[in-house]
């Protein structure tokens, strides 16, 4: 560290307080379980989309109902019946933002438990956030002023009835319909989602925010995000999500292209702490999801993700580097407690000449669980002088988790640089009776510790997202102590 | 202060600690000295309660309470404090946040709220100035490639803020050069009130030219052997344990 400033200290001195796992009683309207054409007709119609938009959905549908559910990543559950899941959830009272009195005073609660007042936030905050509760966004603030820049930033249905030539152009660009099961499924029945337009040159000012959460029991969420930056733009997103705590597995089968064209930057973050089932492995979210960006000439996409919850994690938030000069990141910590499974890396594909990207997994395992890293490094024959660091670092509590990694590199050109370090350690009993002498009790020092191992990621995380982080990181290892 | 009774205590099936006694008043200073494997830092670690050491007789009192079935942390939130021969590293974690974590946590323990920010950083810098410690080096990872000096300087640092009633020093001189070994026991004089007590051990006589203890105590074969004054320290540089050792045959 260059320097340490006092103001790092007094940074370093503030706590903050975070609440999670509440469940709000909505009153939603909930389609009946099932999926056939109809059921993706009757989506489509419900949102009143253009019949192009309604073509590609059952046109998804049938290329997903010839496909068979993936086997190869390194976990184990029961697959879902995709015939036993309600495809589609709508809050019933769709509060209007006119005014905060007219929102349903449950919604309320729920925004000040994520610690998001909307007022304050107007004030405060300088976040813009879209939340998507249930499938529907029901808030969306800070639209005029990112209007005055030109930066479209509103759920995807309103996008495809106000920007439709943009939806149309971009979406499916980066992740096909055909590119997996779950982006397939997730193409034919998407609810919402967030989209998110930046004009040529323009620097979005604020942090763009959503919450996500799931909060029907039984009902599968199928979010579709899809960031477009244009020329020698940028934007840093935020995606965060904390799900009450359910019996039921729910599925979660999300869809986020991100497109960056030359010379743009797209920073992407993700607090990611859907319930991860019981202590005894009941329940949890079935998280499968699909992360791709694409970069132009000389752009820049970075992913970073805090992944705590879900019961199984299958994601891989990866960069297509076909510009020169494009550069890729991604900066991950994953959790894994009690029963938990996450398989979870990137893929870096080198397309361009000059192309560089840089892999950070920090995986920390608890309990009986499972975490494994999974990346690919794959650099083409045209792709000159590409390099790529990786690090991969895990964290072993107790004796009866599992940390795997497995890298695989593809190179087709001899220019390529590639390096990979991979280092396995566990929280020692000196370290232990080293904090718990200071007064800090095993617990406590494990969230140290762990803090500590996390950090050149959580440092990757604007500032109010690692905080949060941070205390999700405690809460998650809770009880992992035997 | 402290009080231990006939103290027995194995490791592994073990016995180190054979039958120590050990009386520490409040304001005063003790020396432990001895050979190597006397059981010196065992004693250390048993006070400070690591779980790995079995005791099998006798007691531990602080200020009148039997202490010997507690955690290590609520020994600590009792005032003890191990100042450690090798602190461990903990990677990522900085000097400011584990000792803010350490005071909060105790603070906790007694049903305080945390300390304020302000009061936190008024401390801090209060106690590095008087342990010469740079800011720089609040912000970097705990002992993560400090030199020997860095880190004894460090324990030494963490015992100014969390201010514990007994303070056990194992080995605090070993791997410092005499500049740091003068900051070190000049920090500790500094913190030395009549109200605290301070347990030194050490091989050599140094740090006692710093430190000066009221007693002087030699430990050998898991027991106290000899007792005296800061004398007994010169003379056992001078003539070594080996008269110590005839002496109880």
């Amino acid at each position: 560290m260059s320097k340490y400033t006092e103001d790092d200290l007094r940074e370093e001195l503030k706590t903050k307080e975070y609440e999670y796992g509440f469940y709000t009683e909505i009153e939603s309207e909930t389609f009946a379980k099932g999926l056939n054409e109809d059921v993706v007709r009757a989506i489509s119609k419900k949102k009143n989309e253009p019949e192009w938009m309604t073509e590609w959905r059952l046109e998804a549908f049938r290329i997903w109902s010839k496909m068979e559910e993936p086997e190869w990543a390194n976990v184990t559950y029961k697959k879902p019946n995709f015939q036993e899941i309600a495809y589609y959830s709508a809050p019933k009272k769709k509060p209007k933002l006119n005014s905060l009195d007219e929102v349903d005073p449950d919604l309320l609660e729920t925004f000040k438990k994520l610690g998001i007042s909307i007022d304050e936030q107007k004030k405060l905050a300088n976040v813009a956030v879209d939340i998507v509760m249930d499938s529907v966004s029901v808030a969306t603030t800070f639209k005029k002023t990112l209007a005055e820049k030109g930066i479209i930033f509103m759920p995807i249905s309103e996008a495809i009835q106000e920007h439709p030539e943009l939806v149309r152009k971009y979406i499916g660009s980066v992740v096909p319909t055909s590119d997996n099961f779950y982006a397939a499924l997730n193409s034919a029945v998407f609810s919402d989602g967030s989209f998110c337009y930046i004009p040529k040159g323009v620097r979005c000012p604020m942090e763009l925010s959503t919450y996500f959460r799931i909060n029907e029991g039984g009902t599968g969420q199928f979010e579709r995000t899809l960031v477009v930056a244009d020329k020698g733009s940028y934007v840093s997103y935020l995606e965060g999500c904390t799900a009450p705590q359910r019996d039921e597995n729910q599925l979660h089968a999300a869809v986020v292209e991100l497109i960056a064209l030359d010379d743009a930057e797209i920073k992407y973050s993700t607090v990611q702490n859907w319930f991860p089932g019981d202590e005894s492995g009941k329940g949890g979210v079935y998280n499968f999801v699909t992360k791709r960006g694409l970069c132009e000439n000389n752009a820049k996409i970075s992913w970073t993700q805090v992944e705590t919850g879900s019961a199984i994690t299958w994601k891989y938030p990866s960069c297509i580097l076909k510009g020169n000069n494009s550069v890729g990141e991604f900066y991950s910590i994953a959790v894994t407690n009690n029963y938990q499974q996450a398989d979870t890396g990137t893929k870096m594909i080198h397309l361009g000449k000059n192309t560089k990207s840089t892999i950070i997994s920090k995986g920390i395992s608890a309990g009986k669980s499972q975490n494994s890293y999974r990346g690919l490094v794959q650099v083409n024959s045209r792709a000159e002088n590409a390099r790529n660091f990786s690090q991969c670092d895990s964290l072993l509590m107790g004796n009866e988790c599992g940390a795997h990694t497995f890298p695989y590199i593809e190179t087709k050109n001899k220019s390529a640089q590639i390096e990979h370090e991979a280092t396995t350690s566990k929280i020692g009993e000196d370290q232990l009776f080293y904090c718990n002498q200071r007064g800090i009790d095993t617990e406590k020092a494990i969230a140290l510790i762990v803090n500590g191992f996390s950090k050149e990621v959580l440092n990757k995380l604007p500032m109010e997202f690692a905080v949060e982080a941070q205390k999700l990181l405690e809460i998650s290892l809770e009880g992992s102590v035997g | 202060m402290l009080k231990i009774e006939n103290l027995k205590a194995e490791i592994e099936g073990k016995a180190i600690l054979k039958g120590l006694n050990l009386q520490v008043n409040a304001g005063e200073v003790h020396a432990i000295m001895g050979p190597n494997g006397a059981g010196k830092s065992t004693m250390a670690n048993v006070i400070a309660g690591k779980e790995e050491y079995e005791v099998t007789e006798g007691t531990i009192e602080l200020n009148n309470e039997d202490i010997s079935e507690l955690a290590p942390e609520e020994r600590a939130h009792n005032g003890v404090f191990l100042s450690f021969q090798y602190p461990v590293e903990i990677p990522g974690v900085s000097v400011t946040n584990f000792i803010k974590t350490a005071i909060n946590e105790s603070r906790k323990a007694q049903g305080l709220e945390e300390m304020p920010a302000k009061d936190m950083l008024k401390k801090i810098r209060e106690k590095s100035e008087l342990l010469e410690i740079d800011r720089k080096f609040l912000g970097r990872s705990l002992n993560e490639g400090f030199s020997g000096g860095e880190k004894k300087r460090n324990e030494i640092f963490q015992m100014a803020m969390l201010e514990p009633k007994l303070a056990i020093l194992d080995e605090t001189d070993s791997g410092l050069d005499i500049d740091a070994l003068r900051i070190v026991a000049n920090g500790v004089n500094k913190l030395k009130s009549k109200d605290n007590a301070v347990i030194v051990i050490t091989h050599y006589q140094r740090l006692l030219d710093y430190i000066i203890p009221d007693f002087v105590h030699v430990l050998h074969d898991g027991k106290i052997v000899k007792t005296g004054d800061a004398s007994l320290a010169h003379e056992l540089e001078a003539k070594g344990y080996d008269w110590i050792k005839q002496e109880l045959v």
